[in-house]
């Protein structure tokens, strides 16, 4: 749906698509190129996008995307939607977590291994959001954001170790 | 510095340091034995939770109380001996400070708080004021010098605090949440300056805070839980 976004922005071939979405939306996430042409073969199947004609020159593809109406609609449909909040904790921290306990590891050692791991990365976010772009400080809070949600887990959950054991070790 | 052999150690020469401080409060316990070391020009947070002791921690390495037992050191020189004179002279001359709220004087003008304490250090009017105007403009707040700090933003009055404990060009900034007080915007306004004239000044800076959003401005942070540092995870242990 981002592709989709990006092609009504302008129509665009592949590769420009590429190159805006690992510059404004990845976060140092490229996406590969195969990713991006199997997702406009299947808009185009769709009818999200149409492809001009080839163009000459050398690359993989010289196909310019263009917006349909009918994709247009999707994008305003999709940016006017909540995205589902995440319902289930169920990363791997917490089931490192619960796994310790279970297994009378030290889960707190592994609390303190990983705020120290999220202080980091925090850093180094802090440090983008100083010297980046406006964009690059967009991102970083969003990252920061959520490490700060983590870590209060981490704070909190540290202090109900001894309760959470009891728990899983029954 | 002093090469005495009794300096705590550190990979490069401490500029402050703390070993196995203890201090309580009555029957309450504060600390338990912290011991921390900060290099010279370094920015160190120091991050707990509220009521786990990190203000008492920066109240003995700043020589505002002496710990019960325990040493703290600045600069090769044991700190925590001196009487009650030597340590006020110390933080007088030597420390900086940047509190939540409550250390301007509301009647004063910006200028005036700024060059309070280079008056007080009988520094001549006319250069206390340069330099306080020199200052108020560093933090983008030149047009605000004759505005008294009762009638500024918080985050207005917080710069101007950050520049009253900088004008005398201290070598160590102690910070007790800094941004408390502020929205987040203000208070990353504040962190931004805070660093970035600090950078400058070569000043070392120990902010407490338990914010870790504050602490991510930190070239590191010290943990305190319980009243006692915790061992920091070596980077290598973390895993994709």
């Amino acid at each position: 749906m981002t592709l989709l976004g990006l092609v009504e922005r302008e129509p665009s071939h592949g590769y420009e698509l590429k190159r805006d979405y690992d510059s404004y939306i990845g976060l140092g996430r490229s996406l590969p190129f195969g990713q991006v042409y199997a997702t406009l073969s299947r808009l185009a199947r769709d009818g999200k996008v149409v492809s001009g004609e080839a163009e000459p020159g050398a690359g993989p593809d010289r196909k310019r995307y263009t917006i349909t109406d009918l994709g247009k609609q999707d994008v305003a449909t999709w940016l006017s939607e909540a995205i589902e909040p995440e319902p289930h904790l169920q990363t791997v921290l917490f089931a490192k977590v619960v796994l310790s306990l279970m297994l009378d590891r030290s889960a707190k050692g592994y609390l303190e291994i990983q705020r120290a791991a999220h202080l980091q990365r925090m850093r180094e976010l802090t440090e983008l959001k100083r010297t980046g772009a406006p964009v690059d400080a967009l991102l970083a809070d969003y990252g920061l954001f959520h490490l700060e949600a983590d870590l209060r887990w981490i704070d909190l959950t540290e202090s109900r170790l001894q309760a959470l054991k009891e728990m899983v070790q029954r | 510095m002093s090469s005495t052999n009794l300096a705590p150690r550190h990979e490069s020469v401490p500029l402050i340091a703390g070993r196995d401080i203890v201090k309580s409060f009555g029957e309450t316990p504060a600390l338990r034995g912290v011991s921390v070391s900060i290099g010279p020009g370094e920015i160190v947070a120091i991050m707990a939770p509220s009521g786990s002791g990190k203000s008492t921690l920066l109240h003995c390495l700043a020589g505002i109380f002496p710990p019960d037992s325990g040493q703290v050191w600045f600069d090769g020189r044991q700190i925590d001996s001196l009487d009650e004179t030597q340590r006020t002279k110390l933080r007088r001359t030597t420390f900086g400070f940047v509190f939540q709220f409550g250390q301007l004087v509301p009647e004063l003008t910006a200028a005036d708080n700024i060059a309070l304490p280079l008056l007080l250090d009988r520094t001549n009017h006319r250069e206390a004021y340069r330099r306080a105007t020199s200052w108020l403009q560093r933090l983008g707040l030149g047009a605000l010098g004759g505005h008294r700090t009762g009638e500024l933003s918080g985050g207005e009055a917080q710069r101007v605090a950050l520049a009253r404990a900088l004008v005398t060009r201290p070598a160590v900034l102690f910070a007790d949440e800094p941004t408390g007080s502020l929205d987040s915007l203000m208070g990353e306004q504040v962190m931004e300056f805070l660093v970035d004239l600090t950078r400058q000044e070569g000043t070392t800076v120990v902010v407490v805070t338990h914010d870790a959003r504050v602490a991510a401005y930190a070239d590191r942070a010290v943990m305190v839980r319980d009243g006692r540092t915790t061992t920091p995870a070596p980077a290598q242990a973390v895993r994709q």
